[in-house]
């Protein structure tokens, strides 16, 4: 069983916001759904996984980049060709 | 307990730039270096929802070659991770890396501790990752602050190096630090002269006590300094009955301090789990056929069977390729004095003035005339002192392409001996007749102040031994 | 509303001058498929006013066959969910009893197919999404063999899992579309290049043998729509096809299985809206973590908050081991189960979903129940095998789907099979 607190300890690690008003549904269906789960519990198997694709790369050849002009496109007031994000420190 | 009584366990973890022409995982350039921000990006680089990385070969071939030469075990199966963490230079909030199955594990290098003996450092693990974007921190407290971001370096593909906690100094963890560089160097899979192309996390603690981690010290001199700091910092508070707490510490350049990163960051759960958008690689079998280059240790060797040279001299050659390559190409004009004007004079004058030997391998041609002239005795050792000096400034500045042949004609110092030298002996005797009296009544070192002088006025144009047998012919022995 | 269902998320055309086996024909492309210069949202807030530089793998190939992109469809926010009911932007509902859902999450690509609106749509699925809104829709669509359609492009959800289809009113058109997509892509590493062959497509299921999955007429299958079902499978009989009862016993851990991979991955994908690159703008001189978790909070619907927490509880220290890991063995035991009985199968055949489309709101506030829906086409993305679902009658006037779930990259003898089914009835 998880609790609230538990609940509360997962959004913060996800850095997700959960209103207060939505604890107790989130976390009885979550509990719901872990108990669920549990039918695995039991399972156990050899191990061996088939990995059907390997070794798949690319030769180290440089193409086009995105103009800085599109690069920017999507971002909210870039400066000097920098893309803006809330402060870190 | 005294501080000596306190061992000091090191491990490092060291990422280096591997380069490769392209990113890690799109084909943006490498390059990026001096270019403005976000101009080398793509959908996959800015982690736009729906990109798909693809490996770059050329990047595990390189992490294959370093491994090859740390004696690594490459693994049979690799697998690519995420690791998961939340912040604006990350454009798809993980990075990609290796967890439980990495490149490599296992392998080792032999550097020398403290006492000059040899010393095997081993390695626990080689994996490739991608580099996140770099952050500048603009506003200031009255307009807020905030962040610019530049996803130039988002991508590019990095080796991490893990070392079992092994080192016992911080004088050893930079012998590692030069010796692994130097490896990377002569592996060409490596460009030390790229700003931030190697950063390194220490994790530190003193024999019986929690260890701390120093993160993202972003240059290889740095991490002396951070050590020095943080042993000293952790030594004191136990003197003191403190304890260490077990956490992460930011490491401060320009401060040279080290302070306590906040605890949510080092709440962090990375929440690995495989890549799913890219298969396993199983290349363990290309180990046999990358070919290694002649190594530093190897290269040390030839240099002191080849040429005869001192250990000290053959080892301070071989540590940094470039160097080792200038040696090669004008070491017969003579294989002691060319490494001894290199390893000892032209070195320390580049240190003094902070300069690359980037700089002056271009000319070597010129350093090796400048050596030749002191080899045929055209030119003193003083003069040959002085000349390399003049040369190395205007090489610096940039201001005058002047070759050492041409200082020596402009600045007068062609050796110069016989009757001229007569002369001026003779006048400075007459005007020091005290150091003569001194001579006389065996005062020590009283001649050296008469060549001295000597050399002043001829401004190092005589051999000294000349200017001597010049002065004992006066005053006699 | 652009439309009478809520089917389209924007109705911007590009026509394509290219001429191709497309030509001329209207494709509605899902809203997590990437489209240049026109608004690519996965039906959330989190990404409203992205426009992507780029198109994704699938639409390069749409106009390059000829194809009018002819709009972008709602779906389930993300992907997350059976019903196109977890749309930030309204439900889409069912073109065949609007107070029913259309299924989900490739909901707006079947409705504007089922509302003859466009002849074609490409649609995705992780866990059914193609198949769950063909099924109540009355439509067909295919899931690809896993790596057999580029995921360039593709907004993801769960990587491991999800596939874009093709979805239209009949087997020949989407083997048409099949044909186009199909294929590899230097820039999907997980892409395998098979292309499929349209001249090949033919009605053919003599000699096939059928296997029928007992777990797929159990527990949870409406029984009324299991009757319309096995009357559909003893059609094939007559088509000279023999069919062989078999048993997928892993098949109960395969809910699980999916949805814990799905949330894990999901968690991870969807780290990246954080309004910096694109999307809403964050408050910009907010602490970072404030900033990120605010936009999150605000962007983010209540089921893709509830897949995300999910995902992060069990790759979280402690869990990882007893779900992601678990997961991942239960996974290869599916695998094992289906290969084993395609050995002995050319195809299976079962219902695609165990009821009728629900109405509006019957089951946005059951998770669980919601999931459960799920649990017969689940199984066909575990084992990364094609799977396909036709209409084969009606109850209470909606329309029932049949699913036939083929070999690995055996799409041909699927669609073959579906043709000859068609045909017939």
């Amino acid at each position: 069983m998880v609790s609230e607190n538990d609940v509360l300890h997962i959004a913060k690690l996800a850095d997700i916001g959960i209103a207060m008003s939505e604890l107790g549904e989130f976390t009885e269906q979550f509990n719901a759904i872990l108990g669920y789960f549990n039918i695995l519990d039991n399972l156990t198997t050899d191990g061996d996984f088939d990995c059907p694709l390997v070794n798949v790369f690319r030769e180290d050849k440089v193409g086009i980049p995105l103009s800085q002009k599109k690069a920017l496109a999507n971002s909210h007031n870039p400066e000097n060709g920098y893309i803006r994000a809330p402060r870190v420190i | 307990m005294t501080n000596e009584e306190m061992n000091v366990i090191i491990g490092l973890e060291v990422h280096c730039q591997l380069n490769t022409s392209s990113k890690l995982f799109c084909a943006c350039s490498a390059d990026f270096r001096g270019d403005a921000p976000n101009t080398h990006t793509c959908p996959v680089c800015l982690g736009l929802p729906g990109t798909l990385p693809v490996l770059n070969k050329r990047a595990i071939e390189y992490a294959l070659k370093v491994a090859k030469a740390f004696n690594c075990v490459v693994l049979e199966k690799s697998e690519f991770c995420r690791k998961n963490y939340f912040y604006p230079d990350l454009v798809k909030a993980y990075q990609i890396t290796m967890g439980d199955n990495p490149l490599a594990v296992g392998g080792y290098v032999e550097i020398e501790d403290d006492a000059g003996n040899p010393k095997i450092i081993n390695l626990t693990r080689i994996h490739v990752e991608e580099d996140p974007g770099r952050l500048v921190h603009m506003g200031n407290r009255e307009y807020g602050h905030y962040t610019l971001v530049d996803y130039n370096r988002s991508g590019i593909p990095l080796i991490e190096m893990v070392t079992e906690p092994e080192l016992s100094s911080p004088k050893e963890a930079r012998r590692f630090l030069n010796k692994l560089r130097a490896m990377l160097e002569y592996l060409d899979v490596f460009d030390p002269e790229k700003e931030g192309a190697i950063r390194v996390d220490a994790n530190i603690s003193i024999k019986g006590h929690e260890r701390v981690e120093i993160k993202n010290i972003s240059s290889y001199k740095g991490v002396e300094k951070a050590l020095i700091f943080e042993i000293t910092r952790q030594k004191n508070l136990i003197n003191r009955g403190g304890t260490i707490v077990r956490e992460t510490r930011h490491f401060q350049e320009g401060k040279g301090t080290t302070i306590s990163a906040r605890s949510k960051e080092t709440a962090t759960d990375y929440r690995y789990f495989p890549e799913p958008d890219l298969p396993i690689i199983c290349v363990a079998d290309w180990i046999k056929d990358i070919i290694s280059p002649e190594l530093p240790d190897a290269r040390r060797d030839r240099f002191m069977q080849q040429y005869g040279i001192t250990a000290n001299h053959a080892k301070t050659l071989t540590g940094d390729l470039k160097l080792a390559e200038f040696y090669e190409t004008i070491a017969d004009v003579g294989a002691a004095i060319t490494a001894s004007w290199t390893a000892d004079i032209l070195i320390g004058e580049l240190n003094y003035r902070d300069m690359s030997l980037g700089i002056v391998a271009p000319h070597a041609s010129e350093f090796k005339d400048l050596v030749t002239l002191i080899r045929d005795k055209k030119i003193t050792d003083k003069a040959g002192i002085e000349v390399l000096r003049v040369w190395l400034d205007n090489l610096r500045t940039g201001t005058k392409m002047e070759k050492p042949t041409k200082i020596v004609e402009r600045l007068n110092l062609a050796r110069e001996s016989g009757e001229h030298l007569r002369g001026i002996v003779e006048q400075i005797l007459a005007s020091n007749p005290q150091a003569i009296i001194d001579h006389k009544t065996r005062k020590k070192g009283a001649l050296n102040f008469i060549v001295g002088q000597v050399v002043k006025e001829t401004r190092g144009k005589f051999d000294p031994r000349e200017i001597h047998a010049m002065i004992a012919e006066f005053v006699g022995k | 509303m652009s439309d009478a269902y809520n089917a389209f998320l924007s109705d911007i055309e590009i026509p394509s001058s290219a001429a191709g086996p497309l030509a001329g024909i209207r494709v509605a492309v899902k809203d997590n498929i990437s489209t240049k210069n026109i608004p690519t949202t996965c039906a959330s807030k989190m990404l409203l006013g992205y426009i992507p530089p780029y198109d994704a793998h699938a639409v390069e190939l749409l106009k390059a066959a000829g194809a009018t992109i002819a709009g972008k469809t709602n779906m389930d926010e993300f992907g997350m969910g059976t019903t196109t009911e977890n749309s930030a932007f309204g439900p889409t509902l069912n073109p065949r009893d609007t107070t029913r859902v259309t299924g989900g999450s490739s909901g707006g690509s079947a409705a504007v197919v089922a509302a003859g609106i466009v002849r074609m749509a490409l649609g995705s699925d992780t866990g059914g999404s193609i198949r769950c809104p063909a099924s109540y829709c009355g439509i067909v669509g295919l899931k690809p063999t896993y790596g057999r359609v580029s995921r360039y492009g593709l907004i993801a959800y769960a990587n491991s899992f999800e596939q874009i289809g093709p979805m239209a009113a009949n087997v020949t058109d989407v083997a048409r579309l099949f044909s186009v997509i199909a294929g590899g892509d230097h820039r999907d590493s997980t892409s395998v290049d098979k292309p499929y062959d349209f001249t090949e497509l033919h009605a053919s299921v003599e000699g096939k043998i059928i296997g029928i999955p007992k777990e797929y007429f159990g527990e949870g299958i409406d029984t009324n729509i299991a009757k319309i079902i096995e009357t559909s499978i003893d059609k094939f009989e007559e088509l000279g096809a023999v069919t062989l009862e078999v048993s997928l016993p892993s098949l109960q851990y395969a809910l699980s299985a999916y949805y814990i991979t799905c949330t894990c991955e999901a968690s991870s994908n969807l780290g990246r809206f954080d309004g910096v690159r694109y999307g809403p703008k964050p408050e910009m001189t907010n602490l970072w973590h404030d900033a990120y978790t605010k936009i999150r909070e605000t962007g983010f619907g209540p089921e893709v908050r509830r897949r995300i927490l999910l995902g992060t509880f069990a790759l979280s220290t402690g869990y990882y081991g007893k779900y992601y890991v678990k997961a991942q063995h239960a996974k290869q035991l599916i695998r094992h189960d289906f290969r084993r009985v395609l050995t002995d199968c050319d195809l299976l055949a079962g219902p695609t979903m165990p009821g009728i489309a629900p109405k509006i709101g019957e089951l946005v506030d059951d998770p669980l129940r919601m999931y459960q829906t799920d649990i017969l086409t689940i199984p066909a993305n575990i084992a990364g095998i094609p799977a396909i679902s036709l209409p084969c009658g009606t109850f209470h006037g909606m329309p029932v789907g049949l699913q036939l779930m083929g070999k690995i990259f055996g799409e041909e003898v699927l669609l073959n099979a579906a043709l000859a089914f068609e045909e017939m009835t």
